[in-house]
């Protein structure tokens, strides 16, 4: 799960971690009383989207004026902010955040990571902040500083200092900001289960404080029935209706931008579907995963989550029976079909428990299905009407 | 032959007697595993489906002299069962459970390489491990497997499904398959089964099936370029999956760089793989390595 910038400062200033004085806004007026409560005479107007790269994108400008703050506001809410995050389609900004600005002195970077293969969770620092870390770890590797985090003894003083004085920082008050930002975003990652906590940039100031100018939090879903008071953060309107709805049952969904809805058990087959797809020169319109043991409501309820994309023009349905039966999903598909009012042809491949029961069922149903008898059957077969049906209008 | 699991296999299930615990468990035993008892804390002394329930891992182990376990504890508690299995010694706990967090999954990963017992974790959010004829442990419908030679991994469950099945329609039987779980933080991985599958005498190829994100295939790529003598076939699933979007599996996230399909099939590619880009035509393109 996500969360927005104003969100993570709350977050990680509870954590002792340095961020400037700011107030989320979501109207002009209001932003423009954000910023009298402030106070000084430079603001940072900044839209707030769950997606980097707000600033390159025109999302982020400084105020020297009131006058400035009301016209930035007014230009930046309601914008529909496209970013190399955000996919060709944007978002629509309907939250600002306006801050005090910074004389900054100094860029630098900070994250914690997962490092899969290690099983150990890693802090990053680098001297060069508010770039992309990639960037630099292709560039010039040595200017990241890495501490391994052993889970059985956790952070050491020993490691904020490593990346303290790795980074450069000199003067005393800095180091003692930047020694307790470091403990605190360890003991915010760990205790609220995040899967990335980053400040891209961290900034000295010319005043020797160090602050998170910015701020990314990322949550694993697995650990978000420990804390439901970071579930109370999510923030629908950032998230896709469907995927929503798909989550509330149950099941994983993800919108593409294709022509052929795919509804198939397991996460990894499902990849494999789309996969195919794409080799015979088709274009999946959707993820969707309707898990091992879903029942013929969720079955019904992803068939009618696919039906709702209009680019859909077929469907293919592909179920490998473990412990999921054929007849249950045959009885699932037909009815959200029966009820939905669009005719979209659909291409059925069941393999396993019941098999020929789900069949005769499908069969039966006076419905448009078209039956496969493997993967690849399926995936020409689905290919070639969708592109029938394309044709037609 | 085989790996991990046969007939001397004594299983227990914890999480016995909640109802997935009890059907496949169940299942397994109607397979041909040999079943002995199961662990429910509460539920110690009674009798469930024709088979003892212990209060604890130990007097399961003590009592029925179970040598693997398969976990079906939800999953805010299943961290803490896989830590009751490894202090019990079992040799092999098979986690099913989905949805464990992260966190939890850290410090198993800790103790079971800092723990001087001798368990080994498959799973978790993975469909079990099963040789076919002898012994199957997890959720994997068994009708579809036959004995033979090639050895399966896989990070998925379904599409481990969809392997077998076009193997066993060739007639190519499998020694042993095995879901490695599509979680971030795993039990065995990829090489240490492949290891397994090399010294195995009754394994003559193997068939790895990946996924996008972490760089697990592509670790294994290069093991099998400096230590594997038996063919491979690979199958990375999620060519087609954007950038940045958790695909289902917690672990099938593609977060930039080298952990996507294409650069992990040039991977292994360039190792020396024989790499499938068609989920179906893993068991064509391994019949006819075979021939």
């Amino acid at each position: 799960m996500n969360i927005h910038e104003y969100q993570a400062k709350k977050l990680m200033s509870d954590f002792g971690i340095g961020v400037s004085k700011g107030i989320m806004v979501t109207s002009v007026d209001e932003a423009i009383k954000a910023a009298k409560a402030i106070g000084g005479d430079r603001f940072v107007v900044k839209a707030q989207i769950h997606a980097g790269g707000r600033g390159k994108a025109g999302g982020v400008k400084l105020a020297t004026s009131f006058v400035e703050v009301e016209q930035h506001a007014k230009n930046i809410l309601g914008m529909n902010l496209v970013t190399y995050q955000t996919g060709p389609s944007g978002k629509i900004v309907k939250k600002l955040l306006v801050e005090q600005a910074i004389d900054i002195e100094h860029e630098y970077y900070v994250a914690i990571v997962l490092d899969r293969n290690s099983g150990k969770i890693n802090m990053l620092c680098s001297s060069e902040g508010g770039v992309e870390i990639e960037k630099v770890a292709k560039e010039t590797p040595e200017k990241i500083i890495k501490v391994v985090i052993d889970p059985s003894i956790g952070f050491s003083p020993f490691m904020a200092r490593k990346l303290t004085y790795g980074i450069g920082l000199k003067s005393e008050e800095a180091i003692k900001d930047a020694m307790k930002t470091f403990e605190g975003l360890y003991k915010l990652y760990t205790t609220l289960d995040c899967s990335i906590a980053e400040i891209n940039p961290l900034v000295l100031t010319k005043q020797q404080r160090v602050i998170a100018l910015d701020a990314k939090i990322n949550f694993d879903d697995n650990g978000l029935f420990r804390h439901p008071e970071i579930n109370d953060l999510r923030d629908e309107n950032e998230e896709s209706a469907s995927e929503l709805e798909a989550s509330t049952h149950g099941l994983s969904y993800i919108s593409l931008d294709g022509n052929i809805g795919c509804l198939v058990n397991g996460a990894g087959l499902a990849m494999a579907t789309m996969d195919i797809i794409k080799l015979h020169g088709g274009s999946p319109a959707n993820f969707l995963d309707v898990g091992g043991g879903a029942t013929k409501e969720a079955v019904k309820k992803g068939c009618s989550i696919i039906l709702s994309d209009s680019n859909v023009k077929a469907i293919l349905i592909n179920i490998f029976g473990g412990i999921m039966r054929c007849d249950v999903v045959a009885e699932g598909v037909t009815e959200a079909l029966k009820e939905s009012n669009r005719k979209v042809p659909v291409v059925v491949r069941l393999e396993g428990t019941n098999v020929a029961l789900g069949k005769k069922i499908m069969s039966e149903s006076g419905l448009k299905i078209i039956s496969a008898n493997d993967l690849e059957d399926a995936a020409m077969k689905v290919v070639t009407v969708a592109k029938e049906k394309e044709e037609e209008k | 032959m085989s790996i991990l699991v046969s007939r001397e296999t004594k299983l227990i299930t914890i999480g016995y007697t909640g109802k997935q615990g009890t059907f496949h468990s169940i299942q397994s035993r109607d397979y041909g595993t040999n079943f002995v008892g199961g662990v429910t804390p509460g539920k110690g002394g009674r009798i469930h489906e024709g088979h003892p329930v212990f209060n604890t891992v130990h007097t399961a182990v003590n009592k029925t002299g179970a040598n693997a376990a398969m976990i079906f504890v939800p999953p805010a508690a299943a961290a803490d069962s896989i830590l009751e299995c490894i202090d019990s010694e079992i040799p092999l706990i098979v986690c099913i459970t989905e949805g464990i967090p992260v966190q939890d999954m850290i410090k198993v990963k800790d103790v079971l390489k800092k723990s001087t017992s001798s368990s080994r974790l498959i799973g978790p959010n993975c469909p079990g491990i099963i040789t076919p004829g002898e012994c199957k442990i997890g959720i994997m419908p068994g009708h579809i497997h036959m004995p033979g030679k090639v050895g399966v991994i896989s990070r998925s469950g379904t599409l481990t499904y969809e392997a077998v099945y076009q193997l066993t329609k060739r007639e190519i039987g499998q020694s042993t398959c095995i879901g490695i779980g599509g979680d971030p933080i795993i039990g065995m991985n990829f090489i240490d089964l492949l290891d397994l599958f090399e010294k195995d005498p009754g394994t003559e190829s193997v068939i790895m099936i990946g996924e996008i994100g972490g760089n697990a295939e592509t670790e294994a790529a290069h093991w099998i370029k400096n230590h594997m003598t038996k063919p491979v076939v690979s199958f990375i699933a999620g060519a087609s999956a954007p950038t940045g979007k958790r695909m289902g599996h917690a672990g099938a996230i593609i977060s930039g760089g080298n952990d996507t399909a294409d650069s992990k099939f040039k991977i292994l590619e360039d190792c020396g793989v024989n790499v499938v880009r068609s989920p179906a035509r893993l068991g064509e393109v391994m019949e006819k390595l075979l021939k």
